[in-house]
């Protein structure tokens, strides 16, 4: 029964992952500096609500056949059973979420918003890639069609980094102010969950191959590293940012005012 | 010589043959075209604000995916449209200035707000469906660039349309606050809708010159007329009612008859006094002029690029 915990909490942490960056991305849709790039940001945040929905549908898939005795949130209330993809969404509350603290920190300028998309989606791509040898066939189905869509987030943001890096003396500040404000949030993405057992994840290894990828993409940019390794945690266990109340009174409002309605 | 010109272009018109963008044309066939299409361009962009608004508040995450993507399409519309128009000699920064400045206008049912998710039901059925109506036709317009990118935008428009009326069948099922924050929106959104087909016949001077280079093919009145004879059948199938108590069937004609129109609302709308005129401008000039630095960036480095390329070449 702990495994069967342990798969649903990480399977939650992905799916809160997904959705909050998702959240943060599709706030940009209408607002965007470019058409074209409008329309890329856009997408992106389609792409992560997608993915937030395969993780939570298969949360609740394992939630409601394994109900009895499974305390699944971290301050003791019930979830509402049976589980559902938008029950997961909509109806637990900021203590329950499991998301990265990097993923709801607010957009920031252009440079915050693609630099953030970069340092997560370098993660992810190497995250997904260990999942691929999970032992629950979905879970590494998922994070195969997942790859498919994070590589392309990875060449996207990559590419505004050296882009805004190597632009204008004004966007080379603005791409390492984002560094600056964004950097202590980079340290828990390799502190691996307590939730997160399976085999197939080395957190170190994941955190080896970030390094030289963030640093090569830095290093042809002419951006730096900060030298501060203060790091920001408690996402993955539910200790988040005051930002993400106002995400979740934002999101699930209509859940929340109008309860036990179809939409 | 000029009028031996024209005499070939409106004979291709009158044989349905396409104009395309290095034929041709008289000034102001070019200029109609350019308003036109600019300002159906505009409209996407402006039109994707009030859908915009409801993507991070959407009550599932099947409706806030289906929203998404929707007002993702409006974008690829409006790219589409700017592209049209960039083959008749004007770029997409001279539009958005125009824009900007007041001098293009776009689409007035933007100028309304979206106050309740009930709002993304009645947007799409209403809102798009008089948009296609509009622009069925429009994928027979006889310029080329024009007619080809409709046929992409109605495509995704009747989906549109589609996704929309759904959203209102749920709601009709639904509670009776559900019930209620649909007709609300039906209601609201009802006259200006009718609104989106333009002024009367009568005053609109602009229609008997496009009616004959075939940019346009019905009049405001006959498609406005062919939209409250659909609209009035579907709201039957929602259990809801249209805001109108002297709609009625009208045997003789074959058409149902409709109330008055409130033209000085909409005027009021047109020349910047509806409710969120000033808002969608201030949020376009906002991206535009806080974008300014990343598009700056990037063409310095978009140029950086290509000098090291010659450089090495």
């Amino acid at each position: 029964m702990a495994t069967m915990k342990n798969e649903i909490d990480f399977l939650l942490h992905l799916a809160d992952n997904a959705l909050i960056i998702g959240h943060r991305n599709s706030e940009w849709c209408g607002h965007g500096p470019i058409l074209e790039q409008d329309i890329a940001i856009t997408n992106i945040a389609l792409d992560y609500i997608g993915q937030a929905r395969n993780f939570y549908q298969h949360a609740a898939e394992l939630i409601n056949r394994h109900p009895i005795g499974i305390d699944i949130t971290q301050t003791g209330n019930d979830i509402v059973l049976p589980a559902t993809e938008d029950s997961l969404a909509y109806l637990r509350d900021v203590r329950e979420f499991k998301n990265l603290l990097i993923t709801e920190i607010p957009n920031g300028d252009w440079a915050h918003t693609t630099l953030r998309l970069f340092l997560l989606s370098e993660f992810e791509m190497q995250l997904f890639t260990h999942l691929l040898q999970h032992p629950d066939a979905q879970v590494a189905a998922i994070a195969e069609k997942s790859i498919k869509e994070v590589s392309y987030h990875v060449k996207w943001s990559q590419d505004w980094v050296l882009r805004l890096g190597d632009g204008t003396e004004e966007s080379k500040q603005r791409m390492q102010a984002a560094i600056e404000a964004i950097w202590a949030y980079t340290g828990e993405l390799f502190i691996q969950p307590e939730y997160a057992t399976a085999a197939c994840l080395n957190y170190a290894a994941i955190q080896d191959v970030w390094n030289k990828k963030v640093s090569a993409v830095f290093e042809e940019a002419g951006l730096n590293i900060p030298s501060k390794t203060f790091i920001q945690k408690g996402g993955a266990e539910g200790m988040h940012t005051e930002h993400l109340g106002y995400i979740l009174a934002e999101m699930q409002y209509l859940q929340r005012a109008y309860p036990n309605s179809e939409w | 010589m000029e009028q031996a010109f024209e005499q070939i272009f409106q004979d291709k018109i009158d044989r349905e043959v396409r104009i395309e963008p290095k034929d041709w044309m008289p000034e102001k066939y070019r200029q109609t075209l350019i308003r036109q299409i600019s300002q159906h361009a505009h409209s996407e962009i402006i039109g994707m604000l009030p859908e915009g608004n409801w993507i991070t508040r959407a009550p599932s995450l099947r409706r806030k995916a289906i929203l998404i993507a929707k007002v993702q399409d409006e974008a690829g519309h409006g790219l589409y449209l700017y592209s049209a128009a960039e083959t008749l000699g004007i770029s997409r920064d001279q539009m958005y200035d125009q824009l900007h400045t007041g001098k293009a206008k776009y689409s007035s049912i933007f100028n309304y707000p979206s106050l309740s998710w009930a709002d993304m039901g009645v947007v799409g059925w209403l809102v798009d469906g008089a948009a296609i109506m509009n622009q069925v036709p429009l994928c027979r317009s006889s310029f080329g660039p024009y007619a080809r990118a409709m046929v992409r935008v109605c495509k995704e428009e009747s989906f549109h349309q589609r996704q929309g009326f759904e959203i209102l069948y749920v709601l009709s099922k639904g509670t009776e606050a559900q019930r209620k924050m649909a007709q609300d929106a039906i209601n609201r959104w009802w006259w200006p809708s009718l609104m989106m087909f333009g002024p009367k016949d009568d005053e609109s001077p602009n229609t008997i010159q496009s009616m004959k280079w075939k940019i346009k093919r019905f009049s405001n009145d006959e498609l406005r007329q062919k939209f409250v004879d659909v609209c009035a059948e579907q709201v039957k199938v929602l259990g809801f009612t249209l805001p109108d108590k002297d709609l009625k069937w009208n045997e003789e004609r074959g058409h149902y008859d409709f109330g008055p129109i409130n033209w000085d609302e909409f005027w009021q709308v047109v020349q910047g006094n509806g409710p969120c005129n000033k808002e969608r401008l201030d949020a376009r000039k906002k991206a535009w002029e806080e974008g300014a630095w990343v598009r700056d960036a990037a063409l310095a480095y978009a140029n950086k690029k290509a000098k090291q390329k010659q450089a090495a070449a």
